[in-house]
């Protein structure tokens, strides 16, 4: 270890690696992976998540996982839970469509309207 | 990158309850099911329930198992890594709420009121990987001494802390390492660690070498620092192989990342570590001991002064902390002398480990805030006693200390309190008693171990504790007088004033502490020939009620001795005759009353 500089990027890199393990979270993304999340694509969605939300360093963004959400049909569900603003369901997901959620909602705040179950099971 | 982190406890109580399986089962499954990479296993340092182990935590909701074998964990893979739904039947039941919704570990009673700060790290990071303790802040103390402080500075500031001795006598950190700290560059100096943690039932240091041997190593390096020592000892007891293995492993990596070795940051200042296998002696515990035989020779204490800080190991002036003061040291330099003293009483700043053990239902580590009473400890972390039993005494301090009563229960516990009620903080073992456990009983436990692990220098211990084991043995043994217990205080304070170390100097405290607050049952051991909690074996008569006995002989049965006989009364409404025991043949051994199911035998 030549230089302070050198352990404050290891901290910084192992941060997002722990991060984990910290309860901070604000965010919840909720992915849906029961048998019919699964079966649609569930996982690629969650590893995509799971990436783009330690790449970015979303410390207060907690991804995880539930069981079947009821709507089959629609599957892969991602529901977004954010301390005193309305649940948003996302529906029909995939690794695509994960990056402009984490970029438009997650870090800009703003819902992707057209992802959303209001608008596709129209 | 991983979603989810599964933290298997590797500290020694779980891995005797087998985590190890738990944890390659795990392995196995998660490559079963093509998970490997997106969830990471990791052995972790000890969670503090010990009581409920092998313990498993999934990241990142934080489900906390407990009680998992390895049949278990196909379930839990399937079901919480896979399909994202946890195995709320596995799950603490504490924190699982009455709607079946799950609670935060912090709001079980166990963690609710407990503050880690020596355990920080404790079941949080892979204490095998020195990037996930520097995650964790970790080293940023030393660089920010190195590169900021004067050693001066850094010893105002554990002043400041107000930190005392984890070890047991409780002397302020900070002054300790002042008195080291003269012609600093022109002599050699040693920093030494304490991790000879030997009184029946502690576990505290052992539980942090185990789950964060990198704070350790952090902290010795700014005791190096602060004094101008540039090489430090481990004394650590051969008994704890995890503990080793783990600090070898942070030792050779601190080395590799240059966090140990020559010049640390590119500053001049070099600092190396050894580890040093004790062998098992209690007294090496001592610190002249310890030093004693660092240096290769018979650990026994020699008389001081002079202190180590002017004449410790070989000569050199040294410094010697245990490893729970040590791992307070990186966060007081971080965090400020201020946030430390804003925990704990005024005169004992900061938080303190207990090994819980004993009648006590969460048997485990806490770390509690200095001045929190004994009841919130066994009452609401500990869980209270179990089977329904009456809270009858603590014993704090080991072997060195005393016990605190019933009465006493809502007393702070702090440094000076304990001192004032004839007990001792010591390194932190808490071992709790109920209603069925004799006081005179106990005394005897914690002296038959100092008596066994007496060195034998001085006389006053070697011969003094010996005298004072067969005065209470004659006690137990029903042969007592009321004149041995003015003997027993009288010799009593005897070696405690004259005992060359620490060892013979508290070695009575259990001893005097028990017939202070419980002098009446030792008195009824000596003139009604009778143990109240129906302990001490010469003493207990076992007794069949006749008109409770139906006759089925199962007593009888059980009996090794041949005890048990038929007598020729039968009692109404029965049809056999009653059974009878001799008192002459009986081993007292308890056989008949646990086989008897109708309540028929009593003992007393």
């Amino acid at each position: 270890m030549k230089s302070l500089a050198e352990l404050a990027a290891i901290r910084d890199k192992m941060r997002q690696t722990v991060a984990t393990r910290d309860d901070k979270a604000s965010v919840r993304v909720v992915v849906g992976m029961a048998t019919c999340g699964i079966a649609a694509g569930a996982r690629p969605v969650l590893n995509a998540f799971t990436e783009d939300v330690a790449r970015r360093a979303l410390e207060n963004v907690m991804v995880t996982q539930t069981g079947c959400i009821g709507i089959c049909q629609y599957e892969p569900v991602v529901e977004v839970y954010e301390e005193g603003k309305e649940k948003v369901t996302y529906v029909k997901m995939d690794p695509a469509k994960v990056a402009r959620v984490v970029s438009e909602h997650l870090v800009g705040g703003t819902p992707v309207a057209e992802y959303t179950v209001g608008t596709i099971s129209k | 990158m991983f979603r989810s982190h599964v933290m298997i406890c590797g500290g020694t109580g779980c891995t005797s309850s087998g985590s190890d399986k738990v944890a390659e089962a795990f392995e196995n499954e998660i490559l079963a099911n093509g998970l490997e990479n997106e969830v990471k296993v990791i052995r972790t340092g000890c969670f503090g329930l010990c009581a409920l182990g092998p313990i498993v935590v999934i990241y990142p909701e934080g489900s906390f198992y407990s009680r998992i074998n390895d049949s278990d964990v196909k379930e839990i893979v399937s079901e919480h890594l896979l399909k994202g739904r946890p195995v709320t039947k596995l799950l603490y039941n504490e924190t699982v709420a009455e709607d079946n919704t799950i609670k935060s570990l912090d709001e079980t009673a166990f963690y609710k009121k407990q503050v880690r700060v020596a355990l920080r790290n404790c079941g949080v990071i892979n204490p095998e990987n020195i990037e996930e303790y520097i995650g964790y802040d970790g080293y940023q103390a030393l660089g920010k001494v190195l590169t900021e402080m004067t050693p001066d500075e850094v010893i105002q500031v554990i002043l400041d802390s107000g930190l005392r001795g984890r070890g047991g006598g409780g002397f302020p950190t900070g002054l300790k390492w002042k008195f080291a700290s003269s012609n600093r560059g022109k002599v050699q100096k040693y920093v030494c660690c304490n991790a000879d943690e030997g009184d029946p039932g502690a576990f505290m240091d052992r539980s942090v070498l185990e789950g964060d041997p990198h704070a350790l190593l952090e902290a010795m390096a700014i005791a190096g620092y602060a004094i101008g020592a540039n090489k430090g000892y481990v004394y650590v007891r051969a008994e704890y192989p995890i503990a080793v293995n783990r600090l070898q492993i942070a030792i050779d990596q601190a080395k590799e990342y240059g966090l140990m070795g020559e010049n640390i940051f590119g500053t001049d200042f070099s600092f190396d570590v050894e580890i040093k296998l004790g062998a098992g002696a209690f007294v090496c515990g001592e610190e002249t001991a310890l030093m004693t035989s660092i240096e290769g020779h018979r650990g026994e204490p020699r008389p001081r002064p002079p202190f180590p800080a002017v004449k410790g190991l070989f000569e050199s002036p040294t410094i010697l902390n245990n490893v729970e003061t040590y791992a307070n040291i990186p966060r007081i330099i971080l965090n400020g002398a201020e946030w430390f003293k804003s925990m704990g009483t005024e005169k004992s700043p900061g938080t303190k480990v207990f090994a819980l053990g004993g009648k006590i239902t969460n048997t485990g580590l806490v770390e509690i805030p200095m001045g929190t009473t004994l009841r919130t400890v066994v009452e609401e972390i500990g869980g209270g006693i179990p089977n329904g039993k009456k809270f009858k005494a603590a014993q704090t301090g080991g072997p060195s200390g005393g016990c605190i009563p019933a009465s006493l229960i809502d007393t702070p516990i702090d440094y000076d309190n304990l001192i004032a009620i004839g007990s001792m903080m010591g390194s932190g073992g808490l071992i709790v008693m109920d209603e069925d456990d004799c006081m005179v009983d106990i005394a005897k436990f914690f002296l038959e171990f100092t008596v066994d692990e007496s060195c034998g220098k001085c006389a006053p211990c070697r011969i003094g504790t010996k005298r004072l084991l067969e005065l209470l043995n004659k006690i137990t043994s029903g042969n007592g007088e009321m004149e041995d217990l003015v003997r027993i205080k009288e010799l009593s304070e005897f070696i405690k004033a004259n005992s060359l170390c620490g060892l013979g100097q508290t070695a009575p405290n259990p001893v005097l502490s028990t017939l202070h607050y419980f002098y009446d049952e030792y008195v009824e051991h000596i003139q009604n020939k009778r143990c109240p909690a129906g302990v001490c074996k010469a003493l207990l008569n076992y007794k069949i009620d006749q008109d409770k006995c139906i006759g089925c002989g199962k007593c009888a049965k059980n009996c090794p001795a041949d005890a048990i006989t038929k007598t020729t009364y039968i009692a109404p409404g029965h049809k056999l005759p009653s059974l009878t025991i001799d008192p002459a043949k009986c081993v007292k051994c308890g056989a008949c009353m646990d086989g008897c199911k109708f309540g028929a035998i009593s003992k007393g």
